[in-house]
């Protein structure tokens, strides 16, 4: 068979640059990874293998609250994010093309335009003058702001299960009885329900890793992770932020498997 | 029984896609009464509005006008959950995430119906249409011919005053289809439901209908019986969908059609230019010298098995088709340019409308 397409993979020097891409990427978190099992106090020298960071960074009482706080908060912006954007997606797909369809597709997914420092401050200097106003301090900030940008990454693989999905289920549903109610219920939401989990698997991770809407607008003692983490770095950095960076690790592997698996096209 | 009574009736029917200018009329004052058990066609080309017919008794739409009634009640603005009506969809449209017996259960559970009585109907339909091995199956490990098959037993299920089949065959290969269409004629006559059946499909439409109503443009443009259908076609556009068909032309006195081709036949009409219809199977060729025989010159013969197409070339210049048997010998053909004569019985010319 002759295959005139042109291929990259034939390009001169694409291995060189496939491998080098490679250890760029995956060569530093192989390095964090190794490293949180040292014995000894440095990241760079090697001193024998030992769980002490892992058993360190689980008594330590500053790692607990940072983790209990970015657990929370990622599982409540996650909640929220993936509601709007479940009925995001119904209003967006289940309609022919309206006019101003690309401004809402706009609205919706700015977040993922707009560069965080901007909404950072933005909403630093909004939610400033409300705390002021109200005197209250609680997470509710950080929940909400999070919701806000974790939307388009729920959005787009809710919207994606949507359009792939045929409409002729519901008429059928509605043919056999089946109230508009019902038919959301026994038929569509069962159906979009992967791109649900996997959207708020999506968002619960985004929230989780965020470091700077957090650094802006959190109060004194609301650190998350990743800005306990950064707050760490500035000090003597030791091989317990290499443990707590390879349980995050992990647990994004795990999530980001289970969101592939969700996405991944049944034939 | 004179007067069977009627499940189903579209009163000045319009439905009309689009606004002003841009308007389509699927849909064009279409009325039509549909006989309680019987077997009912809806057949026309691509786009001539069947689907839009079957949606509009379905209650996916409205019409833009005119009137659907089921039982003599109007239902024209009664959603489609409230009808007791249901539907083979052309693409089965299945639930995915359900099993075959759940998919069969979906319409009882929709309506309420006892657990135990649905538990007994879905058994009764997986045995209707064969398919009780597979109840616990997802459907997507079925195969075309099956799924077919628990599209129409989900449908049957909630025992519907009509059942609305949009050309559900068209789909599956040749083999298969024949087998579904004696199978749908068999659940017909053991439901005793009413059927409408839509299909483009002019010898699907005749060998399993009660009746047909033939469609273009939106317009029914006949209904009747296959046999009627066939022989009797009403226009020109019903005589050359069904069915091969010669047309003639001639001109009438009012008490007679002097025929273009040269006979003189007792057929009244209203004096002026008239067309008319016959069948090839109906034109018979005789030696030339047959008395009162047209002439005629062979143009070509096609072979096609079973049956021979003599291409006739008439005096007028006018091609007439025959078709015969071909010989069991497998003997020649008549050779191109033979001399021939050709007669017809009268009563298989039938005098085209508009
Ligand atoms: N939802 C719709 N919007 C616009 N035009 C439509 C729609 N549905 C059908 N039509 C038009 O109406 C005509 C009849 O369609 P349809 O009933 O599907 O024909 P059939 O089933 O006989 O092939 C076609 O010209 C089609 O393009
Ligand atoms: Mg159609």
């Amino acid at each position: 068979m002759a295959n005139p397409s042109f291929e990259v993979a034939r390009l001169p020097g694409f291995r060189f640059i496939a491998m080098a891409v490679f250890v760029v990427l995956y060569l530093p978190i192989i390095t964090l990874v190794v490293y949180s099992f040292n014995a000894g106090q440095s990241v760079a020298l090697w001193e024998g293998f030992s769980l002490t960071w892992y058993h360190s960074a689980w008594q330590n009482e500053a790692v607990k609250g940072a983790t209990f706080r970015s657990l929370i908060i990622a599982a409540s912006a996650s909640g929220i994010a993936t509601t709007v954007a479940t009925m995001a997606a119904l209003g967006t797909t289940r309609r022919k093309a309206f006019k101003g369809q690309t401004f809402i597709y706009v609205m919706i997914n700015q977040p993922l335009m707009v560069p965080e420092i901007v909404t950072a401050v933005a909403l630093l200097i909004f939610f400033a003058s409300i705390k002021v106003a109200t005197g209250y301090n609680g997470l509710i900030y950080l929940i909400i702001a999070h919701a806000a940008f974790c939307i388009p990454f729920a959005y787009l693989p809710i919207r994606a299960r949507l359009e792939g999905m045929d409409l002729t289920l519901e008429t059928a549903a509605a043919d056999l009885y089946a109230s508009h109610w019902l038919t959301f219920r026994r038929v569509t939401l069962p159906l979009m329900l992967p791109g649900i989990i996997a959207g708020a698997m999506l968002a619960f991770v985004i929230s989780l890793d965020d470091v700077v809407i957090t650094e802006f607008v959190k109060s004194g003692g609301q650190d998350t992770l990743p800005t306990y983490m950064l707050g760490q770095m500035r000090r003597a950095v030791t091989p317990e932020v290499n443990a707590i960076s390879s349980v995050l690790l992990a647990l994004t592997v795990v999530m980001l498997t289970a969101f592939f698996l969700l996405t991944r096209k049944k034939d | 029984m004179s007067e069977s009574p009627i499940a189903v009736e579209a009163r000045n029917a319009v439905k009309a896609f689009g606004q002003g200018a841009t308007a389509v009329k699927a849909l064009d004052d279409v009325s039509v009464k549909i006989k309680k058990g019987e077997f009912f066609t809806l057949l026309g080309p691509s786009g001539c509005g069947k689907t839009t017919l079957l949606r509009l008794i379905a209650g996916f739409e409205t019409p833009t006008s005119g009137q659907i009634l089921l039982d003599g009640a109007d239902i024209t603005q009664l959603p489609p959950n409230k009808r007791p009506v249901n539907t083979v969809f052309q693409s089965y449209a299945l639930f995915p995430h359900l099993t075959v017996a759940q998919n069969i259960a979906f319409g009882l559970e929709m309506q309420g119906r006892p657990k135990a009585e649905i538990k007994k109907t879905v058994a009764r339909m997986l045995a209707l249409v064969k398919l009780e091995p597979m109840a616990d199956r997802k459907t997507s490990q079925l195969s075309g011919g099956q799924q077919q098959r628990v599209a129409l037993a989900r449908a049957l299920a909630p025992a519907p005053k009509v059942l609305l089949l949009d050309e559900p065959l068209s789909a599956l290969d040749l083999k298969l289809r024949k087998e579904m269409q004696i199978e749908l004629k068999r659940l017909q006559m053991e439901t005793g439901i009413t059927f409408v059946f839509v299909t483009h499909d002019q010898e699907e439409a005749l060998t399993m209908s009660d009746r047909i109503a033939v469609m273009s443009a939106g317009h029914i443009q006949q209904v009747g019986a296959p046999r009627e259908i066939y022989t009797r076609p009403a226009n020109r556009f019903v005589a050359s969908f069904i069915g091969e068909t010669n047309f003639l032309t001639g001109k009438s006195d009012g008490e007679a059609v002097q025929l273009d081709i040269g006979s003189k036949i007792a057929i009244k009409a209203p004096p002026g230019p008239v067309s008319l219809a016959i069948r090839p199977e109906q034109v018979r060729v005789v030696a030339a010298n047959d008395p009162g025989a047209l002439p005629a010159t062979v143009g070509a013969t096609v072979y096609f098995g079973t049956d021979t197409h003599l291409h006739l070339v008439m005096k007028d210049g006018s091609t007439l088709v025959a078709r015969m048997q071909s010989p069991a010998s497998g003997s020649g053909d008549l050779a191109k340019g033979t001399n021939v004569g050709v007669t017809f019985p009268d009563s298989a010319l039938q005098l085209l409308g508009d």
